[in-house]
């Protein structure tokens, strides 16, 4: 759990060097704390994949809201995965 | 059969008029080529990588690490081989310096500049050594002018918001010379985008994450593949006439976290496949974030895009960037309900506009562009 | 408002402490039936009578004894010495005595004693009238040093000075008893603890008292001018110094000029300097300044005397090159 959100962090970080990562609420919209274009997000996304392993579907963007949904999802689709 | 040439600072827009040498990319000896990256300047906008104009062999640098050069003034001779009859562009430009402080600045002819810096490290004061190391910015590249040239607090300060507040005020000079000379006018076009939506779906869905494609990569695309069909938004005014241009090279409004915005050039966007900007767009925007873009891509644009339906705007009414002849604004997009085959049918829509040069072009043309576009995002995949 | 110059002052604030305090007496050389040698003093003992004001044999050492035994007898003595020059044959008793038996009675014995002097260069008085010795006092623990540069101050400092229960010298310099201000009515005792920020500024800090306080105005508003912004500030107490307003002034201003009339080595100026550096050294954009007089005895020549001090030019061509090609 902790590490999967160390990795979104990290992610989030890497694309928006302004933010801290300490900084960031679980349950507050991503959108309202960051301001990722869609460029940015798909560099999120990428960098999260090249970590966990996880393809996240375009679909799904719209279930990544905060940061413990994402979390959330990224531990339901390692499951599925294994 | 050689040459000497003098190498000049090049001019990277018409509002520029000096740039500050942060870094040689070549040494006296080296080959180098037209298109070389020979050194790293600052203007009031960004760090920018310049390139050769010339080709052959270096015979000495003249400008020195750090110090502004005007425009027009030799930074380095090139020794030039073969057929010297046809002079290169940058040969042009070259003047006397109209100003004497700068030429006394490069006018010694040092070999090694480095050996300037004395033993012992940069002069400069206590407190402008701890304001450099607050701010990342390299006392090397800094010319002092408290006593005996040390580097004062004000020197770092001033290099250390340089990028930024000479940003702000490059944009203001540019924005209000544009509203100024510029007579605008406006259309929009609600542009349906439900199909090149879910052809880019779908496409996604099949590649790799890291090959998946942004609908701005689809909607620049569409944008050249429009701007080869109605020619007389892609250009430049300039000396009361318009001139087309035969090259379609995009600039990409790319607004920077800490505030200002650059507008980088993707170069040939017609002649590249939506996969070929993609990837491209996300190298430019990269780069531009970082402060390190080439001098061409900051000069070269033909047309502007900007896209700030990314920031939730739905309509975006775009000033020109001169010289430029038009600039298009993509907004969000949202879901409408739509009249489709006689029934209401939920759709994708996107408003497009066009703010265009009123001398360059009238209303007519301008509205066949956004036509265009809109033509060029129904057949996603002939783009 | 009343217009008074500085001696005028000196007078109201010495006639108040003497009338408001039944144990304060004025005692030196001059100071009754002659008026005092700069005529501080004059219609005082005819107003308050032989036994508030002494005159005593020409005797330096005599009669500071003579105070420091009637201070620590209960009075409250202000005593006078000519100038500085001349309060070095009273120096044993002042250092030895005064600023030390507190310390070696274990806090038995007190010392309220005030010692006034006149210091400073100007009026052609030569090399053993005119010296500015007021720094090497504030070298000495048990001893709080004074410098009114102001009409106010000439007035107000005295009283203040005489409720310390230490020892305190105040030092008038001779060229200042002209000096003439609109002050309110009556004698309002001034703080002593705090130096004071003359001119507010930015681009450089001014550090100065006494005599040169003036110079330094005027070099300031030359300055101002060139558009640099000086900020002023008059010490008023050179021990203990108030390090508090000159840090916090350089630290704004991040360049620093001192001016000081008495000579450059091991003197007052020598120690800002130092607490600067010690406590400010990474705000500093230039190396400190100094502007002190000539190492040489006061000259008598008129042109020798004015090349040999302070003056606006040579404190404005100071602050020039502590800011460089900046502003």
């Amino acid at each position: 759990m902790n590490d999967l959100r160390r990795i979104i962090v990290e992610a989030i970080a890497d694309v928006a060097p302004e933010i801290e990562g300490s900084a960031l609420s679980d349950d507050a919209p991503l959108r309202d704390q960051v301001d990722l274009d869609s460029m940015d997000w798909l560099r999120v996304i990428v960098k999260v994949h090249e970590r966990t392993g996880v393809n996240i579907p375009e679909r799904d963007y719209r279930k990544l809201v905060t940061l413990s949904a994402f979390v959330t999802y990224l531990q339901g689709a390692q499951k599925t995965e294994s | 059969m050689s040459e000497l040439r003098d190498f000049v600072m090049p001019s990277l827009g018409a509002d520029m008029d000096a740039g500050t040498l942060l870094e040689w990319r070549v040494k006296p000896g080296d080959r180098v080529s037209k298109g070389d990256i020979v050194a790293v300047i600052e203007t009031d906008k960004a760090a920018v990588e310049i390139e050769c104009f010339m080709t052959g062999a270096v015979e000495r640098l003249i400008a020195e690490k750090g110090t502004k050069i005007s425009v027009g003034t030799p930074m380095m001779q090139v020794r030039v081989e073969g057929d010297t009859s046809a002079k290169p562009v940058g040969q042009q430009v070259l003047q006397p310096t109209p100003t004497p402080v700068v030429a006394k600045e490069v006018a010694p002819p040092t070999p090694t500049p480095a050996a300037t810096i004395e033993a012992g490290g940069v002069r400069a004061s206590p407190a402008a050594k701890r304001r450099a190391r607050a701010l990342n910015v390299s006392l090397a590249t800094l010319k002092g002018s408290g006593q005996d040239g040390a580097i004062t607090i004000e020197d770092v300060e001033k290099a250390g918001r340089a990028p930024r507040r000479d940003m702000r005020g490059a944009i203001a000079a540019l924005m209000e010379r544009s509203k100024r000379e510029i007579p605008h006018y406006y259309l929009a076009h609600d542009i349906d985008m439900t199909n090149a939506l879910a052809w880019l779906e779908a496409l996604n869905e099949r590649v790799d994450v890291s090959e998946r494609m942004i609908p701005a990569a689809l909607f620049l695309k569409a944008v050249a593949v429009a701007a080869r069909a109605v020619t007389a938004m892609n250009g430049s005014y300039a000396g009361d006439r318009f001139e087309p241009s035969a090259n379609v090279h995009l600039g990409v409004a790319v607004s920077l976290r800490e505030g200002g915005l650059l507008v980088p050039a993707i170069h040939d966007v017609d002649k590249k496949t939506p996969r070929e900007v993609m990837s491209a767009l996300s190298d430019v925007v990269e780069r531009a974030r970082r402060g390190m873009l080439r001098g061409s891509e900051l000069t070269d644009a033909t047309l502007t895009v900007t896209n700030l339906g990314e920031a939730g705007a739905d309509t975006v009414y775009g000033v020109i960037f001169p010289p430029q002849v038009a600039i298009v604004g993509l907004g969000r997009v949202t879901e409408r309900p739509a009249a489709v085959e006689g029934k209401v049918a939920v759709r994708s829509f996107v408003t497009a506009t066009v703010a265009a040069d009123h001398r360059a072009s009238d209303g007519h043309l301008g509205a066949r562009f956004l036509a265009a576009i809109e033509r060029a995002l129904q057949a996603p995949e002939a783009l | 408002m009343t217009k008074l110059n500085y001696r005028e002052a000196l007078r109201d604030g010495l006639r108040d402490a003497l009338v408001r305090e039944p144990r304060a007496f004025l005692m030196g050389l001059d100071v009754g039936r002659y008026g005092g040698t700069y005529a501080v003093s004059r219609g005082l003992l005819e107003e308050l009578g032989p036994e508030r004001v002494r005159d005593t044999p020409l005797s330096e050492s005599a009669f500071v004894g003579a105070g420091i035994g009637a201070a620590i007898g209960g009075l409250l003595p202000i005593v006078e010495i000519m100038t500085v020059n001349f309060s070095l044959l009273a120096l044993d008793q002042i250092m030895n005595n005064a600023a030390t038996l507190r310390h070696m009675t274990g806090g038995q014995l007190a010392v309220p004693l005030v010692i006034r002097m006149t210091t400073g260069a100007g009026r052609q008085l030569a090399a053993q009238h005119s010296h500015s010795l007021e720094g090497w006092y504030a070298h000495i623990p048990g001893l709080r040093i004074l410098a009114p540069a102001t009409v106010e101050d000439a007035r107000g400092m005295l009283w203040t000075a005489l409720m310390d229960p230490d020892p305190v010298l105040i030092f008038e310099h001779a060229a200042l008893f002209g000096l003439e201000a609109e002050l309110e009515g009556a004698v309002t005792p001034v703080d002593i603890d705090h130096a004071k920020i003359r001119r507010a500024g930015k681009h450089v800090s001014l550090v100065t008292y006494g005599g040169t306080l003036h110079k330094t105005l005027a070099a300031a508003e030359t300055l101002a001018k060139d558009g640099i912004d000086a900020e002023v500030i008059d010490l008023r107490s050179l021990r203990p110094l108030d390090t508090e307003t000159i840090i916090a002034s350089v630290k704004k201003t991040r360049r620093a000029v001192i001016i000081d009339e008495g000579w450059r080595s091991g003197s007052l100026s020598a120690e800002i300097s130092a607490r600067v550096m010690e406590q400010a050294f990474y705000d500093l954009d230039a190396p400190v300044e100094r502007v002190c007089t000539a190492e040489v005895p006061i000259p008598y020549a008129k042109q020798l005397e004015e090349a040999a001090l302070p003056q606006p030019e040579t404190i404005v061509q100071a602050a020039r090159k502590t800011v460089g090609t900046h502003v």
